[in-house]
């Protein structure tokens, strides 16, 4: 009798991951400028489900409008950007891709501050425009990039893709504050594209957060076997019968589509999808089938927390969230960069 | 089974090959041998598909470029002569991988045959003991015997290997060549192989191919190819009397 050890994870893996999900959720709830005891929360929550009126007071309006919304945005915005950071990983074999290290993350803004320039919209899709320039120009950024990179260097190595990266968000940064210049009003402050936001989060934008999430997230997560099969490398990739180009295509349309929506809605929130995925394969061993998932909760759980603490730690001032992403995020760059020269 | 109809590639307007034509039959293990850069790995490549090229290469038939992937790594399966791998796999999931072709869906990786498959793969590369080992930590030999392992548990009808022995030791080199011999032998097996060593080409090969600055010089029975005129048209010297000077200084 062949004994069969299972590719994915535990069930009892998955509780901990909701349950641990939840318990931050309400944290990051509850904790803020004014900071709201549990017990309240609940009882505003429980009376919302049973119809029933919610208690008057500055608390329910600040939960309802403001905390909720906000929240949910960033857990989709941290699940989102952490998948797609593992996926690039993958599929370039590059332990140090990620929206932000590559590029693609400044290429969905130069969309996104076009859209808002121009006035560029779909006609019934509240901020469509937006939204799709930013993905369409990801999409284009990556390709863009990728393509450099092969005709660079054809075995695709960490470095050139990196600095191709680097020089590449140099390029595009200087023609969004060219835009921001001149537009003046209408789009947001540079800053806002750089160091990233989420305090004008609504439901609406928590929506179409969870929609391409569930979408594209699904697309990256049931090719768990062919990014498996990247990382090995591409060529072996080919040769045990991965159609490659087709993969490729469809792990590149997924990243920057929800890069793309990331962008447009929170900024550049930095080094999420390198921070995450990175973590979490030294937690899960690097098949796809188990570090997927759970990069793809912890990714949320650790925006949050992120948030959390761009919210109070100069209370009541509140820092961009890719301040305490990028202070984290470069700090394990490095560590990943010295790690992988020195092998 | 496999027939190679005036294959050329050429890179940056350099013709690396030139109107390559062999074919393999069922049982037979053909060897592509000659001198460094005469093409023999850029063969491999391309029916691997892994690069672009003009000509035609069929598979019982069938032209492989037009078969899906997946249909071709049932049929074909390749040994690369480097190997890397990106991230801290082990040996049993780099094994894992060569089942990827048999794998419907995401949801349905379970099947005994697989698990089978895998453990026979390990147990004949010598492998079951290093099987939660990562890759990274392996030797050059040990990772050759991963992907070896990877390709057996693949079980193609046609096995590529270029340089099959590469970083093996005297045993392993022997015990592969060996396992490679029986599993020719099978119904509806084959095997191409590029190798350097000319006496294990001609001990071992049923069918060799000679190759000299990306063209055929000869291709025929190991006998017919791999005479002492031939070899010394392309290596330009006595193979022969170097083999056995070498040879002979055992005795």
């Amino acid at each position: 009798m062949i004994k069969y050890r299972s590719q994915n994870l535990k069930p009892i893996a998955y509780l901990l991951l909701i349950l641990s999900l939840l318990v931050v959720f309400f944290l990051c709830v509850c904790i803020g400028s004014v900071t709201i005891p549990i017990h309240n929360i609940v009882s505003i929550i429980v009376n919302l489900i049973l119809n029933k009126p919610i208690p008057e007071g500055v608390a329910g309006m600040i939960i309802l409008q403001v905390r909720i919304p906000r929240v949910l945005c960033v857990a989709f915005v941290g699940a989102a950007l952490s998948i797609c950071g593992a996926a690039m990983q993958g599929v370039l074999r590059n332990p140090l891709a990620d929206g932000t290290t590559i590029g693609v993350s400044s290429g969905a803004s130069l969309g996104a501050v076009l859209a808002i320039a121009f006035g560029f919209s779909i006609p019934g899709i509240e901020n469509g425009g937006v939204v799709l320039m930013a993905m369409v120009f990801a999409f284009i950024s990556l390709l863009f990039i990728i393509a450099l990179a092969y005709k660079l260097d054809c075995t695709l190595s960490t470095n050139t893709i990196i600095l191709i990266g680097i020089i590449f968000s140099m390029f595009v940064s200087s023609i969004i504050s060219f835009i921001i210049t001149f537009a003046g009003e209408k789009v947001k402050h540079i800053m806002f594209w750089t160091m990233g936001s989420l305090a004008d989060s609504t439901y609406e934008k928590a929506l179409t957060l969870f929609l391409l999430l569930m979408v594209f997230g699904t697309i990256i997560l049931i090719n768990a076997e062919e990014l498996n099969a990247f990382a090995i490398s591409e060529d072996n990739a080919r040769n045990t019968g991965v159609d490659v180009k087709r993969v490729k295509l469809l792990m590149l349309i997924s990243v920057a589509a929800l890069i793309g929506v990331c962008v447009s809605i929170g900024g550049t929130i930095g080094f999420v999808g390198l921070v995450i995925p990175h973590m979490m394969r030294m937690i899960t061993g690097p098949n796809h089938r188990k570090s997927l998932p759970v990069t793809l909760f912890m990714g949320a759980i650790f925006l949050m927390l992120a948030d959390l603490l761009a919210r109070v730690i100069l209370k009541p001032l509140e820092l961009p969230i890719g301040v305490v992403t990028s202070f984290v995020g470069s700090i394990v760059f490095v560590y990943i960069f010295y790690h992988a020269r020195k092998r | 089974m496999l027939r190679v109809k005036n294959l050329s590639v050429t890179v940056d307007l350099y013709e690396i090959l030139k109107n390559v034509n062999f074919s393999v039959q069922e049982n037979e293990w053909l060897m592509i041998v000659g001198p460094n850069g005469a093409g023999k790995s850029t063969i491999i490549n391309a029916i691997s598909q892994g690069i672009s090229y003009r000509g035609n290469i069929e598979f019982c038939d069938e032209n492989i470029a037009n078969l899906k992937r997946n249909e071709i790594g049932k049929r074909i399966g390749v040994l690369m002569q480097n190997h890397s791998v990106g991230y801290a796999f082990t040996v049993e999931e780099v094994v894992r991988q060569g089942r990827y072709s048999y794998i419907s869906s995401i949801f349905s990786n379970y099947h005994e045959d697989n698990e089978r498959k895998i453990e026979e793969a390990l147990k004949m590369t010598g492998m079951s003991e290093l099987r939660n080992h990562s890759v990274l930590t392996l030797s050059g030999g040990e990772l050759q015997r991963t992907f070896l392992a990877q390709l057996l548990a693949q079980n193609p009808k046609l096995m590529i290997l270029d340089e099959p022995t590469n970083h093996l030791d005297l045993v392993y080199q022997k015990q592969i060549f060996q396992l490679i011999t029986a599993w020719v032998k099978k119904s509806g097996q084959a095997a191409i192989s590029v190798v350097q060593d000319l006496s294990l080409a001609k001990a071992y090969g049923t069918h060799a191919v000679l190759m000299n600055h990306g063209e055929v010089i000869a291709f025929g029975t190991c006998d017919e190819v791999l005479t002492q005129d031939n070899l010394e048209r392309v290596y330009k010297m006595d193979v022969n009397k170097w083999m056995h000077d070498m040879l002979s200084q055992w005795n």
